[in-house]
């Protein structure tokens, strides 16, 4: 099973940007792929984080989980928008060109299509991109990105020790769920129903729990000891000097944020209308 | 060779403190959560340089007083002190835990718990980190302290990458990096095979010579650490310090016994033989050590009379695992073509290093893995096809941290949920199969009582009393006595001695040589995922190649047997067979 959060070692260009301008880029990023609704912009997007993709050497199992996640769920929330606002695409574009009469006020509109499908561009534009930075920033480099951009040192080390003990604790839990099997705990999905073996996982949770605290005081203890949080700040040995690739990369994000905006204002508004 | 001039043996005996760099004066600590002190008026001073051992059961204190030169208490464990603690003249008041992390360097116990850093150059950073220094500094104090220890060519390693051993030498880089005057050791030993303990007093040791600086190790494996000379050893008991003297003094006394810590292995082997222990034999140490001839004569005499064990054959084969191999996902074989057997009423140890194999082997004997090729058989029958939960009525697991084991917050529920989730039995049969087994662990006056009021070595019981009420003809347990204290682990061997007399047969996966000697008739030994031996104990210790590919070292049985001329093996061999009747 591939973890959530999972740090890919690789030698990749994309691997050799720092943390800090690999955040500042999902930042700019995700900041344009929000501003805009502009089609082509949107459409633009997916097709480089695929290449960035391409070119990080991160394999399609290695984030399969997360990925189909947020499919199911971009299923879900087009639906959810098609149910409770069916004429949505309507008042954005201003005409109305009905492909299907549908039942009831849910009518099928080009419009309404055409929105939705800006919808899902949007999911394509920024999911990609925040997978890329999870794979391919090691935590404690992200640690110390967001502290460079003004998270205090504290919040953004824990974030990392605990993305760094996810793998453990699934170790960990593993373990116990094998233990607990031989005594008799049904974990297995053909025989039990998902009631059961809900309730059955709960029981694992107990010793899991105890464990857990008992690493959590010993980590803490040892921080302790080595002065964190003596000062206000720290430096950071996995931090790196800023290289030519790094320049570029935000450059050429500041300037996608500039176009996204840029775009409000030619189309006269956040969306592209391709029906006038 | 008994001449040692006499003012040698005086200076020894007199432990003159100069120059001292800690003093511990009547002082008393009592933990918030508790009623009663855990330090009672100790009276300690160490100075600088020194090299002090502290040993003492669990529970003794001694993880209390290290907390207490660390400066985990106050800053993290809050109680009431009385008396007065003075480091390099100041009270131990007037520190923090950041100003006092500069003085006295802390490596503990947990090697995995204390690594902070995803690679081994950033958890030596760590504490550069927080003191703000500048990369470049960073980057060369870094390789200068991996060089100290030898773990340089790692620096871009993970911690899962790493040994025991060598995640401990990361945490001493980690405390290198500044100069710190008193290095502190919670159990080095504790997780940590014979081989590569043995490499870890050499590199204390090796520090303590280059630095200077004053060293304070914390061990209840006394003979390990005495491998290399201390000046002092401080014996502690229930919050006391009771003895304050030289490794010659105390091993020439009987106090270790007395407070539940193990002797050295050739100091049992000398008082069997009825040699009289003395100061002015050097017994601190086998290095040190000096024998009359006389002593050698007795030695010699008590090993030719002691009568050897008749090997106990002819009992069936319970469980036999033929041509084993197994791969992880990863792609890593883990065990290649293991063949196995155990004998029905055997007790015997499977041993090797971390990552030899002996715990997936376990794994695959449950069914908790599934092997890639090769026979399981129970009884002459393949059970292949069984699921984990079938295997387990016959075959128990029993897992190294009792805390990841139990599910349920009283003991009798804890003890009865393998059988009610069965489903087999009624409520009544259950009570009373239940009382029956809580009986066999002792466990019966505690029954009603909530599992977390335990000590460790009984939840560890509480444990084997779960997987024991499901009868099962075999039960495995994985380092059952791991960090466990003298009288706790003879307290938790002893009970599985007497199960194994009801019939029951135990595999034992341990690399506790001293658990291999006392309670094992036979040991398969792992490398690399094969089985490279499978014999009796005292061949194994007595084999050096063996020894080495298995990460074990020789025991000090075969140092005493060459100092007195008489073949290893058979000294060995006759040591158990006498030392077994003796306990019994």
């Amino acid at each position: 099973m591939s973890s959530v959060f999972n740090y890919i070692k690789g030698k990749s260009p994309i691997h050799a940007l720092t943390g800090a301008s690999k955040l500042l880029v999902l930042v700019l990023w995700s900041l344009s792929a929000m501003t805009t609704f502009d089609t082509r912009l949107l459409v633009a997007l997916p097709i480089i984080s695929l290449l960035l993709f391409i070119a990080s050497g991160i394999k399609y199992r290695d984030v399969s989980f997360v990925l189909n996640f947020t499919f199911v769920f971009m299923v879900l929330n087009n639906l959810l928008i098609f149910l409770f606002s069916p004429e949505h695409g309507v008042t954005i574009y201003g005409t109305r060109n009905v492909l299907w009469e549908g039942f009831g006020i849910w009518v099928v509109t080009k419009e309404q299509l055409f929105y939705q499908l800006n919808v899902v561009l949007k999911y394509l534009a920024t999911i990609p991109l925040v997978l890329l930075f999870v794979t391919t920033t090691d935590p404690s480099e992200f640690a110390s990105s967001l502290n460079r951009i003004g998270v205090s040192y504290k919040i953004s080390y824990s974030v990392s020790l605990a993305l760094r003990y996810i793998p453990d604790i699934q170790r960990e839990y593993k373990e116990i769920s094998v233990a607990q099997q031989a005594r008799g705990l049904e974990l297995d999905k053909k025989k039990e129903s998902l009631f059961k073996r809900l309730k059955c996982a709960a029981t694992l949770l107990f010793p899991l729990i105890v464990s857990s605290m008992e690493r959590i005081e010993i980590v803490a203890a040892a921080m302790e000891l080595r002065g964190f949080g003596k000062n206000k700040k720290r430096t950071w040995y996995s931090s790196r000097p800023f290289r030519k690739g790094d320049w570029i990369a935000i450059l050429f994000s500041i300037l996608l944020l500039a176009l996204s905006i840029a775009l409000n204002f030619i189309n006269g508004g956040r969306y592209y209308n391709p029906f006038v | 060779m008994d001449s040692i001039p006499h003012f040698l043996l005086i200076c020894s005996r007199e432990v003159k403190v100069k120059d001292s760099v800690i003093t511990f004066n009547n002082f008393s600590f009592k933990y918030i959560s508790q009623a009663e002190p855990t330090l009672k008026g100790i009276n300690l001073e160490i100075g600088k340089g020194e090299k002090v051992l502290v040993c003492g059961p669990s529970g003794c204190g001694k993880s209390t007083l290290f907390n207490c030169l660390n400066g985990l208490i106050p800053a993290f464990y809050e109680g009431e002190v009385e008396g007065e603690l003075t480091i390099k003249g100041k009270s131990f008041r007037d520190y923090d835990i950041f100003s006092l992390s500069k003085i006295a360097g802390t490596v503990l116990q947990d090697s995995d718990g204390q690594f902070i850093g995803l690679t081994v150059g950033e958890d030596i950073a760590f504490a550069m980190e927080n003191e703000m220094r500048p990369l470049e500094e960073m980057k060369k104090r870094v390789v200068e302290a991996a060089e100290k220890v030898g773990i340089e060519g790692f620096l871009d390693h993970a911690p899962h990458e790493l040994s025991g051993g060598q995640k401990q030498r990361v945490s001493l880089a980690g405390v290198m990096v500044d100069d710190v005057e008193i290095f502190l050791f919670d159990e080095p030993l504790a997780n940590l095979d014979p081989a590569s303990g043995k490499k870890t007093i050499e590199l204390i040791d090796q520090i303590h010579k280059d630095t200077g600086a004053t060293v304070i190790i914390i061990e209840h494996r006394l003979e390990d650490v005495l491998y290399r000379p201390v000046d002092r050893v401080v014996l502690m008991g229930e919050g006391e310090i009771l003895m304050d003297t030289t490794p010659d003094v105390l091993l020439s006394s009987d106090a270790l016994i007395r407070n539940g810590i193990r002797e050295p292995l050739y100091c049992t082997a000398l008082k069997y033989a009825g040699v009289e222990i003395k100061e002015e034999m050097h017994p601190g140490s086998m290095d040190t050590l000096i024998l009359s001839e006389e002593n050698k004569e007795k030695v010699r005499r008590w090993m030719e009379n002691i009568p050897e064990d008749k090997a106990k054959d002819g009992r069936p084969i319970l469980l036999e695992a033929k041509g084993i191999s197994f791969s992880y996902p990863n792609g890593k074989e883990s065990l290649k073509n293991v063949d196995f057997s155990i004998r029905k009423g055997e007790m015997m140890s499977i041993v090797g290093r971390n990552g030899a194999g002996k715990s997936t082997f376990s794994k695959v004997l449950c069914g908790f893995e599934k092997e890639k090729k090769g026979l399981v058989l129970l009884e002459g029958k393949d059970i292949s096809s069984l699921s984990i939960k079938e295997r387990a009525e016959r075959i128990g697991y029993v897992m190294q941290n009792p805390n990841q084991m139990i599910t349920k917050p009283m003991i009798r529920d804890e003890v009865s949920l393998g059988l009610r989730l069965e489903g087999k039995k009624g409520e009544e049969e259950i009570g009373k199969k239940v009382d029956k087994v809580l009986k066999i662990c002792g466990l019966y006056p505690f029954r009603s009582w909530p599992v977390s009021a335990l000590s460790f070595g009984q939840k560890k019981r509480v444990t084997i009393a779960d997987i024991l009420v499901m009868d099962p003809d075999i039960i495995i347990l994985d380092e059952p006595t791991a960090g466990q204290d003298f009288r706790h682990y003879t307290e938790i061997m002893e009970f599985l001695k007497e199960l194994n007399s009801y019939g029951v047969t135990i595999i034992l996966i341990t690399h506790d040589m001293h658990l291999m000697i006392e309670y094992s008739e036979r040991a398969v030994v792992f490398t690399d995922g094969e089985v490279v031996a499978s014999d009796n104990p005292s061949a194994i210790l007595t084999d050096d190649s063996l020894l080495e590919k298995a990460s074990l070292k020789r025991t000090s049985l075969s140092d005493l047997a060459s100092l007195t001329g008489i073949d290893e093996t058979l000294f060995t061999r006759r040591f158990i067979s006498y030392d077994r009747k003796v306990r019994k």
